[in-house]
C-alpha cells in the first residue's frame, strides 16, 4: 500500500514597510524611478558612511508584532549578516538575529477545514537589497540600489501549516493585518510582500520533521500554491525512490513549474552574524509601547462589528468587505459620499467581486475612486439610469475610473421617462407581437415579461422598467 | 625660522595678527613637503593647487571677520582614511587607488569650518592595520628622527608630517593605539578621545567599535584646541555622544596639585625597554614634584587586551572591508571568469598581506561554530577590562604609563613576526577596548636619540584630566624639533 | 602549535572572505592563523562565566532619525566612482543563468 505523506510548511514573509524614507538613510522609498536616483552614500555602501535608524520602522514593526500577539523585545539590537552579492552594497545586510523585535506570536486562520492558529516564531527588522537587471545582450547584470535600504520586516512562522490552502489563508491574514496597520501596501507583484516557503514532508503519524528545503522567488499566491504542490511531489518522489532530501535553497520557476537548487560552492551560507557596531540598542519603554498600542487603528474584527451596527449590513457582507483593507476603505469613503451603505456594500459584494474574479485581480489592484462609485449609486437611486445600464457604467468605472455623469451623458444612457415616447414604443411592440398580447389576455401572465424585454430592447435598455410595466398593463 | 616650526596655535595668532598671510603659511608648508617628501614619505596625496586656492578663500574670510578661531588659515594634513570630497582617499591601499569620495568626513568638515587649509592626505598602514606604516601600498613612511626607523603606525604619515614640520598639525585615527604609538615614536603629541566624541562619519572603518579620530600636533595646547574644533555631536553617527564639557582648552592649566595618578605595575614588567621605563617614571616624578599624588597599583588583565582586541577588531574589519569588491568604486581586477572570481581576484590583488591576514582571522572567528568561543569570549573579556578601568578610576584621576614598550624599531624588523608587532600595542589597546581617552606626549629620548612617549589615560569623558596633567608635565621641558625639521 | 589550520579551513575562509591565496600565501596563512589562534586561546585562562558580552562600551540607546525625505537624486554621485557603468547602474558579471 502506498505510504501517505503529510506536508509541513513554515513561511518567511518579507514585508516592505510603508515608510517615506529608507531604514538607515533619508532617501525616498518610492517604487520605481530611474536607476540609482534614490541613493546616497549610506544605501550604496560608500566607505565611511554610517546608518541611522528610522524611528517609524521600529513603530511599524512593533505594531505588527502587537497585532499578531507577539511579545515585544523591549531591548533589541541589530546584527550584521555577512554575505557577498552585488545587490548587497556593503556585502553585509543589517538585520536582527540575536534579539529580534518581536517573538512568540500567533494568528488565527480560517480554511474550509475550520479555524487554526499559526505560530509566529519572530519578526525582525532588516534592510532590503538592491535590484539586479540581467542584460541578455551583453551577458552582464546591472545593479540599481534604489531599493537598497528600504525597510523590511521578516515574519517567520512556526512550521504549523500543512497545505497550500493554509499557507494562502495565513498570507491573506498577515496581509490584512499589515494593511490595516498601514504598515505596508503588501503588493506581491511589486515585491512589497514576498514569501519564502520552507517545506518538508513526513509520513503521516511520524513525530520527527523531514529535511526541509527553502523555496524562493514566489511572486503570487498562485505561484506559491503551485510551488508547494511541486515541491511536495518532488520530495515524495525522492523518498519513494529511497533517496534523501537535501537541505537547500531552491528557486521556483513558475513558468516551467519547476524549482532549481540555488547553492553553489561560493555560497557557504555561513553568515557570520555579529552585533552591528554602528547602531545602538533600541529600548522600547512601556510608555512607548502603550503609545504604539493606542495609535493602533481599528482592525478587522472591530470594524466588522461596527459595520453591522452602524450600517446595518449583513454579517457575511461585513466580513468580506472588512477582509480587505482596500475594500473597507472604499466602502467607508463611498458611504460617506452617498450615505447609502447597503447599496455600496451591494456594489462591492456583487459586481466588484465578479469583475475582480473575471480579471484575475486582487482587491489591492482596484483603481476606481469612491467618488465615481458614489455618483453611480446616486444616478441609479435617482432613476436617472436603470440597473442594467448601471452595471454597464460600473464596468467602465471599474476599468477606467470614468466619471459616470459624463459617461451617461455622452453615451445617451439616461433612462427614458417620457411617457409619450414609451407609449409609442410599447404600442409598436404590441403590434409586432400579437401572439404575446393574446397570450397575456388569455391569462398567461408571464407573457408580459417578454413584452417588457422587447420594449427595453427597442429602447436600447434605457427605458424606465417601472414605467414600461405600468403602461403595458394599462394598454393590455 | 620656518613658520612650520611654530605650533598651530602660534601660527594661527600670527595669521590673525596679519603678521603672516594664509598663503605664506600654506606656501611654506607646501615647500617643506616638496623638500622632505623624498626622505620621509608622509603623504599619499599632496593637493598643492587646492591648498593655495583655499588659502585665498580663507584669507578673505579672516579679513572680513567671518573666521576668528585659533586655527583659521593654519595648514593641516589629514590621514588618508578620512573622506575628503573630490580628493583622493586611498587608506593607503591599492583597492582604493582611484577613489574620490563625494562627501567629506564630519571631523574634517568641522576643521574646514574652523578655517583649516588641507595640504593633502597622509600615509598610513593599509586600512590602519599595522603599527609601522610599512603596510602602505604607497611605500613606508620614515621616522623624521632617523630614516632607518619606522614612524610607528598606523597614523605614521600624520605623526611624521608633524615631526618633519611639513604641516602645522594633522588628524589621525586610533583603533588600538594608532595615534598614540606613532606620536610616541615621532616625538609629537596626540590624543585619542573618548569613543563617541568625534564623529566617525566619513572615517573609513577598520574596527567600528574602537575607531576614533584625534589630533596630532607639537604640543598639548594645539591638541586641546584641535580636539575642541573637531568634537561635535553628529546625527549621522549613531554612536556619537551629545556631551557637555568639551571646552578642552580650559584644562590647559599648570596645576596638578592633589591630582591622583595611578601607575599600573603591570605596565612596567617584562618586555618594557629600560630606557623607556626610566623616561616614563621620571615624568611621573615630575608630576609628583608638582603636587600630584602618584602611586602604583595593579590594573590587571593587561595581557588579555591584545588577544581580545585582535578578535574584535579583525571580526569587525572582515565585515567592514567586505564592501571593497570591485563593484561600486576602487580597483577591479582586469580579467575574471565570473562574479565570484571577480570578487576574489579584485580583493586578493587589491589588499596587502596584513589586511588579508586580518580579514581571514576575522572571518574565521565569526564563522559557524567559533562565534561563541572567540567573539563572545572577546566581548566578555572587554567587559572585564572595562570594569578593571572603572575600578582604577574610582581611585585615580589619571593612569600614567608608557605609550609603547620600545622606541621606534628599524624598518623591516616588525613585519616578519606579526605577534611581536601586535605586542607593541600592549599599553594602548585596552584604552580602545574600554572607550577611554588617552594622550601620548614626548618625555625623553633613548640613547639613539629616538623619542620616548608618555601615555596618560583618563576615565571616559575626562579628557580634561589628561590634558591638564599632560600640560603640566609639558611645562617642565621644551619641545624638541626632529632633525628633519631643519632641512632647508 | 595547538591550533592546526587545515587546507580545507583556509579554503573555506577564502570563500567566506572572497580571498584567493596562492600556495605560498596559503602556507603562510595557515601558520599565521594557527599562531594567532594559539595566542587568542590565552583568553581561555579567564573565567568569564556570567559576564555579559559587551559590544557597546557606553549605554547609549534609541538614536533615531525622523521619517522625512531629505535626500534628492543621488545617482550622479553614486555612480561617480563606478569601475564599470551601464544604463545608470553598476555593471557586474552576470549573476544568474
Amino acid at each position: 500500500m502506498a505510504k501517505e505523506y503529510e506536508t509541513v510548511i513554515g513561511l518567511e514573509v518579507h514585508v516592505e514597510l510603508a515608510t517615506k524614507t529608507k531604514i538607515f538613510c533619508s532617501c525616498s522609498t518610492e517604487f520605481g524611478g530611474a536607476p540609482n536616483t534614490h541613493t546616497c552614500p549610506v544605501c550604496t555602501g560608500m566607505p565611511g558612511s554610517l546608518p541611522v535608524l528610522n524611528k517609524q520602522v521600529v513603530e511599524y514593526a512593533a505594531a505588527v508584532g502587537l497585532a499578531t500577539n507577539c511579545t515585544i523585545t523591549q531591548y533589541c539590537k541589530f546584527d550584521r549578516k555577512n554575505y557577498f552579492y552585488p545587490d548587497n552594497p556593503q556585502n553585509y545586510q543589517i538585520s536582527q538575529l540575536y534579539l529580534p523585535i518581536c517573538r512568540d506570536g500567533k494568528v488565527e486562520i480560517e480554511t474550509e477545514a475550520g479555524t487554526k492558529n499559526i505560530g509566529i516564531h519572530e519578526i525582525h527588522m532588516e534592510e532590503d537589497a538592491g535590484k539586479l537587471v540581467h542584460d541578455e545582450w551583453e551577458d552582464v547584470s546591472v545593479v540599481d540600489y534604489n531599493r537598497s535600504g528600504v525597510p523590511l520586516i521578516e515574519i517567520v512562522s512556526e512550521p504549523d501549516m500543512r497545505s497550500a490552502d493554509e499557507v494562502i489563508a495565513y498570507l491573506e491574514k498577515l496581509r490584512m493585518i499589515v494593511q490595516y496597520l498601514g504598515a505596508s501596501d503588501c503588493k506581491l507583484n511589486e515585491g512589497s510582500m514576498r514569501a519564502d516557503v520552507n517545506l518538508s514532508v513526513r509520513e503521516v503519524g511520524a513525530k520527527e520533521f523531514g529535511t526541509r528545503t527553502e523555496m524562493k522567488n514566489l511572486n503570487s499566491f498562485k505561484a506559491i500554491a503551485r510551488a508547494i504542490e511541486g515541491e511536495r511531489e518532488r520530495q515524495i518522489d525522492l523518498l519513494e525512490a529511497g533517496e534523501k532530501v537535501i537541505q537547500e535553497t531552491r528557486r521556483w520557476d513558475d513558468t516551467k513549474g519547476e524549482s532549481y537548487p540555488m547553492r553553489s560552492k561560493e555560497d557557504a551560507q555561513d553568515y557570520r552574524y555579529f552585533p552591528e557596531p554602528d547602531l545602538v540598542p533600541i529600548v522600547i519603554s512601556d510608555e512607548w509601547l502603550k503609545e504604539i498600542k493606542d495609535r493602533q487603528p481599528e482592525l478587522q474584527t472591530e470594524k466588522m462589528i461596527r459595520y453591522k451596527e452602524e450600517y446595518d449590513i449583513p454579517e457575511y457582507d461585513a466580513k468580506i468587505i472588512t477582509g480587505h483593507k482596500k475594500l473597507a476603505d472604499i466602502f467607508e469613503a463611498t458611504t460617506k459620499l452617498c450615505n447609502k451603505p447597503k447599496k455600496v456594500s451591494n456594489w462591492l459584494m456583487v459586481e466588484t467581486m465578479r469583475l475582480l474574479k473575471e480579471n484575475d485581480m486582487e482587491p489591492e489592484d482596484i483603481t476606481f475612486s469612491p467618488k465615481n462609485l458614489a455618483t453611480l449609486i446616486e444616478l441609479t437611486e435617482a432613476g436617472t439610469i436603470n440597473s442594467s445600464v448601471a452595471k454597464e457604467v460600473f464596468e467602465e468605472v471599474f476599468k477606467k475610473d470614468i466619471d459616470p455623469n459624463q459617461y451617461v451623458e455622452e453615451k445617451g444612457l439616461k433612462t427614458v421617462n417620457d411617457e409619450g415616447a414609451l407609449r409609442a414604443t410599447i404600442e409598436q411592440v404590441m403590434k409586432e407581437n400579437p401572439q404575446s398580447v393574446e397570450d397575456y389576455r388569455n391569462g398567461k401572465e408571464k407573457a408580459i415579461g417578454f413584452l417588457v424585454g422587447q420594449t427595453m430592447k427597442a429602447m436600447k435598455g434605457k427605458a424606465n422598467p417601472g414605467m414600461v410595466n405600468k403602461i403595458l398593463k394599462e394598454l393590455l | 625660522m620656518s613658520l612650520m616650526s611654530l605650533t598651530a596655535v602660534e601660527l594661527g595668532k600670527k595669521i590673525k595678527a596679519k603678521e603672516v598671510t594664509v598663503k605664506e603659511a600654506v606656501t611654506e608648508a607646501l615647500d617643506a613637503i616638496e623638500k622632505k617628501e623624498g626622505t620621509v614619505n608622509s603623504f599619499v596625496t599632496i593637493d598643492r593647487e587646492g591648498a593655495l586656492k583655499r588659502a585665498e578663500e580663507v584669507q578673505k574670510l579672516i579679513d572680513d571677520g567671518t573666521l576668528t578661531g585659533p586655527l583659521a588659515g593654519v595648514p593641516v594634513a589629514i590621514k588618508d582614511n578620512m573622506c575628503t570630497e573630490g580628493m583622493l582617499t586611498t587608506c593607503s591601499s591599492k583597492i582604493l587607488y582611484n577613489f574620490k569620495p563625494t562627501y567629506t568626513a564630519e571631523a574634517v568638515k568641522n576643521l574646514e569650518d574652523a578655517g583649516a587649509v588641507i595640504l593633502g592626505k597622509t600615509n598610513m598602514d593599509e586600512f590602519a592595520m599595522g603599527s609601522t606604516t610599512e603596510t602602505s601600498y604607497y611605500g613606508p613612511t620614515k621616522n623624521p628622527w632617523n630614516e632607518a626607523h619606522v614612524p610607528g603606525g598606523s597614523s605614521g604619515g600624520s605623526c611624521a608630517a608633524v615631526a618633519a614640520e611639513e604641516c602645522s598639525y594633522a588628524l589621525g585615527s586610533d583603533t588600538g593605539g594608532s595615534i598614540r604609538q606613532p606620536s610616541s615614536f615621532c616625538g609629537v603629541t596626540g590624543i585619542k578621545p573618548t569613543y563617541g566624541t568625534v564623529s566617525r562619519y566619513g572615517l573609513i572603518a577598520y574596527g567600528s567599535s574602537l575607531d576614533q579620530i584625534g589630533p596630532i600636533a607639537k604640543d598639548v595646547t594645539d591638541c586641546a584646541t584641535i580636539l575642541e574644533a573637531i568634537t561635535s555631536y553628529d546625527k549621522k553617527d549613531s554612536t556619537s555622544i551629545d556631551r557637555e564639557d568639551t571646552d578642552f582648552t580650559s584644562a590647559l592649566v599648570d596645576d596638578v596639585k592633589g591630582m591622583k595618578i595611578g601607575i599600573p605595575k603591570d605596565y612596567f614588567g617584562e618586555g618594557l625597554d629600560s630606557e623607556v621605563k626610566e623616561a616614563v617614571l621620571a615624568a611621573a616624578k615630575k608630576l609628583e614634584e608638582k603636587g600630584a599624588i602618584v602611586e602604583e597599583f595593579d590594573l590587571s588583565l593587561v595581557e588579555y587586551a591584545i588577544p581580545a582586541y585582535y578578535v574584535i577588531a579583525c571580526a569587525e574589519a572582515s565585515s567592514n572591508l567586505a564592501r571593497f569588491d570591485g563593484v561600486k568604486y576602487g580597483y577591479r581586477t582586469e580579467q575574471y571568469d565570473d562574479l565570484h572570481n571577480m570578487y576574489k581576484k579584485t580583493r586578493s590583488e587589491g589588499f596587502g598581506a596584513e589586511v588579508k591576514r586580518r580579514i581571514m582571522l576575522g572571518s574565521f572567528v565569526l564563522s559557524s561554530g567559533y562565534y561563541d568561543a572567540y567573539y563572545l569570549k572577546a566581548l566578555r573579556t572587554k567587559a572585564l577590562i572595562k570594569k578593571a578601568f572603572d575600578d582604577a578610576f574610582s581611585r585615580y584621576d589619571v593612569i600614567l604609563g608608557p605609550a609603547a614598550p620600545t622606541t621606534a624599531p628599524k624598518l623591516g624588523e616588525s613585519l616578519s613576526d606579526p605577534i611581536k608587532m601586535y605586542l607593541g600595542d600592549i599599553y594602548t589597546i585596552s584604552v580602545n577596548l574600554a572607550g577611554l581617552p588617552g594622550i601620548s606626549l614626548p618625555c625623553g629620548k633613548d640613547k639613539n636619540g629616538l623619542p620616548v612617549g608618555l601615555q596618560l589615560i583618563g576615565d571616559c569623558f575626562k579628557e580634561k584630566n589628561i590634558i591638564r596633567a599632560a600640560y603640566a608635565f609639558e611645562q617642565t621641558r621644551n619641545y624638541e624639533h626632529s632633525p628633519l625639521s631643519d632641512v632647508k | 602549535m595547538a591550533n592546526i589550520i587545515s587546507d580545507e579551513t583556509i579554503e573555506y575562509v577564502g570563500i567566506l572572505a572572497k580571498l584567493e591565496l596562492n600556495e605560498e600565501e596559503k602556507e603562510r596563512a595557515k601558520k599565521d592563523m594557527g599562531e594567532m589562534l594559539d595566542y587568542i586561546d590565552k583568553l581561555n585562562e579567564l573565567d568569564t562565566a556570567g559576564i555579559e558580552p559587551m559590544s557597546h562600551v557606553f549605554p547609549v540607546q534609541n538614536v533615531f532619525r525622523e521619517d522625512v525625505v531629505t535626500n534628492g537624486d543621488g545617482s550622479e554621485e553614486t555612480l561617480r566612482n563606478a569601475p564599470e557603468e551601464k544604463d545608470g547602474g553598476f555593471k557586474v558579471p552576470k549573476t544568474i543563468g
